[in-house]
């Protein structure tokens, strides 16, 4: 068994890249869709009923499929539209999108818990529109909804593993092509295990970090 | 036009996505209960090995783990069909969210609670049994049906390994007709039934439970 892991091992580069390509997607998918994610929380908080059961629903429609079978959509039925994505396209914008209606529904939650004072004292202080979000109300979603939005970060990357069957080159794909190599699938899938645990423990230990150093920022 | 022979693949692949799913969840709940007893129950070694399993579990993706099962439990020697594997998958994904579930719950429980059974002169096994347990599982129900919707949702990692379920039939049909649209978006509405119903079930649940104890 030790012998087979030597064996696996062998094959480093690949494994190597395979967990560089897994970084990088979820890197890029949680920044872009952090982003979006806070122009999308603004709709679902929004006065009028009409603008907020719209984007409701389109959130709600996104979180309900699984992520494989909107990977599947985004490869297969956009050129059926006319619509050609190269494969690392479409395992991006599935990434990206997904991800935003889950974040988006993170920060509601933590929006809607916010105290309507702190809105109101921004107000009274003459911040508004985009000033108010940015310098008011943003920080404090981050900050309520950090160890939430870092659980979301975790499911990204175990979602990104699905991203093997559109032909991405990411973790479980490289490790998938190891086995098929040297046929010894224990021990490679094992390896792979632990490289996304060390994946996800990293993750939650930065998110940890933030938040130590948003505590620290905050009592002073 | 409803293309009434699609609908009704589209149907067998959903019901075999419902059945392997719905015994994950019967296996991985009793299990996640046992894994979470032995976690807190610090017994040396075990619980720390537990622990760990748990932890690796819920860092590593379903599709993964089904090829670990699938491809590497034959390199060992213990050759499974689809279907089986798709069914250790499943019971042995969920049931390390689960035990973190349980284990949450019982360590919120109130410690004046264990000491008054003590005081009763219950065991350790009696008092988790007749007054852990009973509320317990109230503070669990909850998150074990999100869980549950977690679990549908990563359901299509089964169709990796070829079994047939809703993912695999839609993915199927789009191959023989070369029209992939129909049958996604209706596999895609299908998916999202199910999670919607179990979600109105949550709701109906924690109402139920509200209303009888008064509190969740």
């Amino acid at each position: 068994m030790i012998e087979h892991f030597a064996r696996a091992l062998t094959q480093w580069p690949l494994f190597l890249n395979g967990f560089f390509n897994t970084v990088w997607l979820c890197a890029s998918t949680a920044i872009v869709s952090l982003i979006l994610a806070m122009l999308l929380a603004v709709p679902l908080m929004s006065r009028l009923l009409t603008i907020r059961a719209a984007s409701r629903f389109v959130v709600d429609s996104i979180r309900s499929v699984p992520f494989l079978l909107l990977a599947y959509m985004a490869y297969y039925c956009l050129p059926a539209i006319g619509i050609s994505l190269s494969s690392w396209a479409a395992a991006l914008i599935t990434l990206v999108i997904y991800n935003t209606a889950y974040f988006a529904e993170i920060l509601r939650g933590a929006w809607s818990h916010l105290p309507p004072q702190q809105e109101e004292g921004g107000r009274a202080f003459g911040f508004t529109g985009i000033r108010l979000f940015v310098h008011i109300i943003g920080p404090q979603l981050f900050i309520a909804a950090g160890p939430v939005l870092g659980n979301q970060m975790i499911q990204v990357i175990k979602d990104s593993a699905f991203l093997m069957v559109i032909t991405i080159p990411e973790l479980t794909f490289r490790a998938n092509q190891v086995q098929s190599i040297l046929f010894v699938p224990f021990e490679t899938f094992i390896i792979a295990g632990c490289l996304y645990w060390i994946l996800c423990n990293s993750v939650e230990w930065m998110v940890h970090r933030l938040e130590r150093v948003a505590e620290m920022r905050r009592v002073r | 036009m409803v293309d009434w022979g699609m609908i009704a693949n589209l149907a067998g692949g959903a019901l075999t996505t419902l059945w392997i799913s719905g015994v994950g969840i019967a296996v991985g709940v009793p299990l996640g209960l046992m894994l979470a007893m032995t976690r807190v129950s610090r017994v040396p070694v075990l619980s720390q090995a537990v622990a760990v399993f748990v932890s690796v579990m819920r860092a590593t993706p379903v599709i993964t783990l089904a090829l670990f099962v699938y491809f590497g439990m034959s390199a060992m020697g213990l050759t499974l069909s689809p279907i089986v594997a798709a069914l250790i998958t499943l019971s042995v994904n969920t049931s390390a969210f689960h035990a973190e579930i349980w284990r949450a719950s019982i360590m919120d429980f109130p410690q004046n609670q264990s000491e008054a059974a003590t005081a009763f002169g219950m065991s350790r096994f009696q008092a988790f049994r007749l007054i852990v347990l009973p509320q317990a599982w109230r503070a669990s129900l909850p998150p074990m049906v999100n869980e549950m919707t977690f679990l549908i949702k990563s359901s299509p990692a089964i169709a990796v390994i070829g079994v047939v379920d809703l993912t695999r039939t839609a993915s199927r049909i789009a191959a023989y007709t070369y029209d992939p649209l129909p049958p996604y978006i209706s596999a895609a509405i299908i998916y999202a039934v199910v999670v919607f119903s179990l979600v109105r079930i949550q709701r109906l649940i924690e109402r139920m439970i509200v209303h009888r104890y008064g509190v969740l």
